[in-house]
């Protein structure tokens, strides 16, 4: 920190949040869109671990490591897809099926990634916005990637999509009212399934994160639960795609919190500060839920919120 | 033919996901009925296996009813995870405090410590449904990361032994606390608190008038307002009661497995819980040979890798197919020709 003193500790936390939030981000985003359709996908957090390691295993085989954005990408469509044409079915719970396919896409990750613990894959480049300054923790700290850039024009994006293209208003009224959707001649099915199998393949770009950028690189520990983190995050975004951006910051932000604050001296309560958004996310729950309202901006058909 | 049903779906689901795995490891270059015959050798063939995969068992069984109790009244809980890991801490720290009673009252002590931690956990979901309208699946999700958390910083923080270097630990328990086998096995008490539990439930939730109006509240509970049951009191309780059998779930983990409470209580007992609740449709009864099964899975899990050196999350593979199939045969209740009844199947003559 020479030359930058006390102002290193919130470029830290900045930096920090900015790295940790990625796979947040795209997580959430995907759960987002998911949810929107009127269903819930608890199988992220598997298939996070699972594009993860397809990524790195693919920017292995390739040399190069945007063909693993990719894979990621394909093989987390596909956990989604599975996903959304298992729930199609009737009386199959959304719930239990997603906590199946957790415990499926790690287990085949884990089982399937066991060779490439070793070797090391291209990594995916940094952009550096900190070319301006000549203090190397500036530069350090704005060493942006290149998917957290991607996440965010997505969020951006997936919020214009929603207000104002005809798919995206297909996807709310199914996601609102499956009723209305039938009789508009709507397949509430297959939009379901391809609104979840959307979800899980930005859910496999964000384990490409974790593998090809930071940590960097494949290993079983790799996923701290991000992505059944990313439940708790889209209600604490209130289902909008540019809060959810905001949401996976302050997540992201919280986790970085701790390390920042104990390289400054500051050791109590690590733990605790990496709770503090699910804390935050309870109470508004609390604060805003009454027994004859849910929560506003909650998709009407979605299981959780009745 | 009901029965005939139940029992013929599951398994018919079962050796789907056993076919689809076979496939998977013969593609992988391995002999399917090999894998099979070692998956049977690691889990029932020899006492020892017996015994490692009830040891698997036990814990499962707790937190399944951790499930299926509210799920009677229902309510989809899915923080078992949580009041075990808060079940398991509560038992160490009053087991240390205890330390100078006789054994048996420090043992009842810290398992109905566990039990009660557990129970406040998830009656906290229970009462936010009910008054608050806060959904019990998302608000014990997020208890069971709050639980973590705190688990997290009391252990490594105020209630680690100084001397647990690399693996932050409380202080272990005085050899004396620790759960004895049982009669004439090699398995922990913990099977048999989770059979008694089992049991126990069973017969509340079928054959009592209690278990009855918890099912009128689960069936509708508008219906059950209008009978003027109390909605809350039940809803509160199912919860409470499915949050002391995780609790003791933890207790057990941790006065009988190891010996003190640190991270590997997070071992993922709670979510397997969900799906074996699921699997059992939510019957108490049916817990216990579902957890048995999964149980053996997860046991032989060693044996692969030693004789075929398959990686251990091989059983995990084969533990979510038959998951996912079973979970997906629900489709099929009522729509299988053979069982139903004659007078449908028959064409109008």
């Amino acid at each position: 920190m020479t030359g930058l003193g006390w102002w290193g500790v919130p470029l830290a936390v900045l930096a920090g949040a900015v790295r940790v939030s990625t796979p947040f981000l795209f997580v959430s985003l995907g759960e987002c869109i998911t949810e929107k359709s009127g269903r819930i996908n608890l199988g992220l957090e598997g298939t996070l671990v699972m594009g993860a390691m397809v990524g790195y295993a693919a920017s292995y085989g390739t040399g190069n490591p945007w063909v693993g954005v990719l894979a990621a990408g394909a093989a987390g469509f596909a956990l989604g897809l599975l996903h959304g044409m298992l729930c199609t079915l009737p009386r199959v719970n959304d719930i239990a099926v997603g906590i199946g396919l957790m415990l499926f896409g790690t287990g085949l990750a884990f089982f399937l990634g066991k060779a490439y613990v070793q070797p090391k894959a291209p990594m995916l480049p940094g952009i550096p916005l900190g070319f301006w300054s000549d203090a190397q923790a500036v530069r350090a700290a704005l060493q942006v990637n290149p998917l957290f850039l991607l996440g965010l024009a997505l969020a951006v994006a997936l919020a214009w999509a929603f207000r104002t293209t005809r798919w995206g208003l297909v996807v709310r009224m199914v996601g609102d009212s499956s009723d209305a959707a039938r009789a508009m001649g709507y397949g509430v099915g297959t939009v379901r399934t391809l609104a979840t199998a959307c979800g899980g393949l930005l859910a496999g770009v964000g384990g490409s994160f974790l593998s090809l950028y930071y940590p960097g690189s494949w290993s079983e520990g790799l996923s701290s639960g991000q992505g059944l983190m990313a439940v708790a995050l889209v209600i604490f975004a209130g289902w909008n795609p540019i809060r959810c951006f905001w949401a996976a910051l302050l997540f992201g932000g919280a986790g970085a919190l701790g390390p920042a604050l104990q390289s400054v001296g500051v050791t109590w309560g690590y733990y605790l500060f990496n709770a503090a958004p699910y804390v935050v996310t309870l109470g508004i729950m609390i604060a805003t839920c009454s027994p004859r309202r849910t929560l506003t901006g909650a998709p009407a058909e979605l299981s959780i919120t009745r | 033919m009901k029965a005939a049903e139940t029992l013929a779906i599951p398994v018919g689901a079962l050796l789907a996901a056993m076919a689809l795995f076979g496939l998977f490891v013969a593609v992988l270059g391995h002999n399917p009925l090999e894998v099979y015959a070692l998956i049977y050798r690691g889990a029932f063939a020899s006492a020892f296996s017996w015994q490692n995969t009830l040891a698997r068992a036990a814990p499962l069984v707790l937190t399944a009813l951790c499930v299926a109790l509210p799920a009677q009244a229902g309510l989809m809980v899915i923080g078992g995870e949580g009041a075990l890991v808060l079940g398991g801490l509560t038992a160490a720290l009053v087991g240390h405090s205890l330390a100078s009673a006789t054994p048996l009252a420090a043992q009842l002590a810290m398992a109905a410590a566990a039990m009660l931690a557990g129970a406040a956990w998830i009656a906290l979901a229970g009462a936010l449904r009910h008054w608050r309208g806060v959904n019990e699946t998302i608000s014990s999700l997020l208890l069971t990361y709050i639980a973590i958390a705190i688990f997290n910083h009391l252990v490594e923080g105020p209630l680690k032994d100084p001397a647990s270097l690399n693996k932050p630990s409380t202080t272990p328990l005085p050899e004396a606390l620790m759960i004895g086998k049982l009669f004439g096995l090699d398995v922990h008490w913990g099977l048999g608190f989770g059979v008694i539990a089992c049991l126990l439930l069973y017969v509340l939730v079928s054959h009592t008038t209690w278990g009855f109006a918890l099912r009128i509240v689960g069936g509708n509970v508008r219906a059950a307002r209008l009978a003027g049951l109390p909605v809350g009191a039940l809803v509160l309780l199912a919860c409470a009661i499915g949050g002391a059998a995780a609790g003791l779930a933890g207790m057990v983990e941790v006065a009988a497995v190891h010996g003190s409470a640190n991270a590997s209580l997070i071992a993922g007992y709670g979510y397997g819980g969900i799906l074996i609740a699921f699997i059992a449709r939510q019957n108490p009864l049916a817990i216990l040979p579902v957890s048995v099964l999964v149980g053996g899975l997860a046991a032989s899990g060693g044996m692969l890798q030693r004789r075929l050196d398959l990686p251990d999350a091989t059983v995990l593979v084969f533990q979510g197919l038959a998951f996912v199939s079973i979970l997906a045969s629900e489709a099929l209740y009522g729509r299988l020709r053979v069982f139903q009844p004659r007078a449908q199947a028959e064409p109008a003559a």
